[in-house]
């Protein structure tokens, strides 16, 4: 058709970015130490900024020190370990498996994670050591990664992979729905439900060093993933004639969305709608290839989980909203408003 | 250069025989044709190249090297795969989607290199897409992202095309332009293999047929050769008319033929 270009001009060369795809990060980072400090201000006791900075330093006066070091530091950390790892956990999911209403709890990982640790409550595990919960949450997990494979087959597709999660999440739904049934007393099945509503009340710096090693590692396997995502937008054939292992990057999704979502639900309960919403709102900042939405899902799920919990906190009720609550009614509209617009796909 | 063997190639599916008994040699600068009814096993036959599917017997040797000796990464770099079903599942921008061809050559993590760049350029000046570099592939046509999807086929810079039914769902304007594409990467030396129905444009495109039905190869040539009046009405079941026009072959589909019987296998002609 056209002769080839003998020297083609590199500055006409440079792929286009948008000016909103190179402000995405740097609007979020803001936006997420804004947020952060809004959390450690803002509760049923205000700091002012002057307190607030002296008792980060270590030389506050002693009610600041309690409420932003003991109360208030470690709930903020565990939000954003947390919205983090559900945030990368939805964006490489829908971007593994081209549906964009993928999300941890549609291969059946948050609801696996939720009976591990309901299994750890209701035998009393967590008594015995309160690693326990992590522990369960992610064992069961990977036991929920294993029977995936099993189900799906070793060259399975999406649609096997998809029809797998929903066969192993309801599986697991079944046995929580169990463990309510048969609780022993009243205040068991409190313990649990309140715990499956998911919150970040009364955590300390013991959940967020349970919490840290499973999302660095979790989210270390997700992020290896990028190209081999950006290449799967061909399709299975298309990603593996470009070289990619696609064995490889099945394992890496399984394997980092079990570790972080696990270790995530484990220390909070189960928060719904983070890992869907997040790169659903963040996707139109970026130009849309599924790498390019994995770092901004992080921060992104990391700044919604700490705005909801911080509304939590200011909405005056008697006892305090759950945060699986708030994100469930934030999460609605923002699904639906999506779900129009996937009508006309993307 | 690329040259691939075939040797007894036969693959299963399940536990159907796809393929059996195909014996060929493709060689560089030849536009191959792989023709024959649906369900023949053409599909199966490139994606048997490619190494997407093993061989349950026989051997693929691409330049003179067991296939199943190759990384996937070597292969990527040797042979560029057009999928069929023009499969998008984002919308990215066109470059975005010419880029992806430099997948192969990308060191982890490594960003785009200067040659990237150029072969990105030169790949949508040759199936000419330039013009809409910036454009969502969600707002084009059809016919425009067919030849998004070429120009990320010529970005891998592979000495081999692969082409699976590249011409399905295109206006006959479309199809004349990608069958001219084709045979241009061929006479520029690669090795160009496309899966194709339309028998008049792969008769007067292609240096060379290969006529697959139910599993073998049943012939093996230059086109006319290939596309007689009676292994058309064996193998397609259709009576048709050959027009030797000046201009090129013309293969005009007549009529059903519900008598027809399957041609006895016959290697090569």
């Amino acid at each position: 058709m056209n002769a080839p270009p003998s020297g083609t001009a590199l500055s006409s060369a440079v792929l286009h970015r948008e000016p909103r795809a190179r402000l995405l990060l740097p609007v979020l980072a803001l936006a997420l130490v804004l947020s952060a400090g809004a959390s450690l201000a803002l509760g049923p006791v205000t700091l002012t900024p002057a307190r607030l900075i002296a008792a980060l330093l270590g030389h506050g006066d002693r009610i600041a020190d309690a409420i932003v070091l003991d109360l208030r530091l470690p709930r903020l950390l565990v939000g954003l370990l947390v919205g983090a790892a559900l945030g990368l956990s939805g964006a490489v999911l829908q971007g593994y498996l081209r549906n964009p209403l993928a999300e941890p709890s549609v291969l059946g990982i948050s609801n696996a994670a939720a009976l591990g640790a309901v299994i750890a409550l209701y035998f009393g595990l967590s008594q015995w050591h309160s690693a326990m919960v992590p522990v369960m949450a992610v064992t069961c997990s990977i036991l929920a990664l294993f029977a995936l494979f099993a189900l799906a087959g070793k060259a399975g597709g999406s649609l096997t992979l998809i029809l797998a999660g929903i066969a192993v999440s309801t599986l697991a739904g079944a046995g929580v729905s169990l463990a309510l049934n048969l609780s022993p007393n009243p205040f068991a099945a409190m313990e649990i439900m309140s715990w499956l509503l998911g919150s970040l009340e009364n955590r300390s710096f013991e959940h967020v060093l349970l919490a840290v090693p499973c999302v660095v590692l979790g989210s270390a396997l997700l992020l290896a993933t990028g190209r081999d995502l950006d290449a799967l937008t061909l399709g299975e054939d298309g990603a593996r004639s470009l070289g990619v292992a696609l064995g490889t990057t099945r394992l890496r999704v399984l394997l980092g969305c079990a570790i972080a979502v696990g270790g995530a639900v484990a220390v909070t309960g189960s928060i719904g709608f983070v890992g869907l919403i997040v790169p659903h709102l963040i996707r139109p900042f970026t130009d849309r290839s599924p790498s390019a939405v994995l770092v901004p899902s992080m921060l992104g799920g990391a700044l919604l989980l700490t705005l909801a919990d911080v509304l939590v906190r200011l909405v005056p009720t008697s006892s305090e909203l759950k945060l699986g609550v708030v994100t469930a009614f934030l999460g609605v509209p923002v699904f639906l408003v999506q779900l129009l617009r996937e009508r006309q796909p993307w | 250069m690329v040259t691939f063997t075939t040797r007894a190639l036969e693959v299963r599916l399940g536990r159907e025989t796809v393929l059996r008994g195909i014996d060929s040699t493709l060689e560089a600068g030849q536009f191959i044709g792989v023709i024959g009814p649906n369900g023949a096993g053409k599909s199966t036959f490139v994606r048997a190249l490619l190494g997407l599917v093993e061989p349950s017997a026989g051997t693929v040797m691409l330049d003179g090297t067991d296939l199943a000796a190759w990384t996937r990464p070597d292969i990527a770099r040797q042979l560029a795969y057009l999928p069929q079903g023009q499969t998008l599942h984002w919308p990215l921008s066109v470059e975005r989607v010419v880029a992806l061809g430099r997948i192969p050559h990308l060191p982890a993590r490594a960003p785009l290199s200067a040659h990237d760049h150029a072969a990105i350029e030169q790949a949508m000046q040759r199936a000419d897409v330039t013009a809409l570099r910036q454009r969502r592939v969600d707002t084009l046509s059809g016919g425009e992202r067919a030849r998004v999807l070429f120009a990320r086929a010529l970005a891998v810079e592979a000495a081999g095309l692969i082409a699976d039914e590249p011409l399905a769902s295109l206006d006959p304007g479309h199809q004349i332009d990608v069958m001219a594409l084709l045979a241009q990467e061929a006479r520029r030396g690669k090795l160009v293999i496309a899966v194709l129905h339309d028998l008049t444009l792969a008769a007067r495109y292609c240096d060379r047929l290969l006529l697959i039905d139910n599993g073998r190869l049943c012939a093996d040539g230059a086109p006319l050769d290939v596309l007689t009046p009676a292994r058309l009405e064996a193998v397609y079941g259709i009576r048709a008319f050959i027009v030797r026009d000046p201009g090129g072959p013309m293969i005009v589909p007549l009529e059903r033929d519900r008598n027809a019987r399957p041609l006895q296998p016959a290697l090569g002609d």
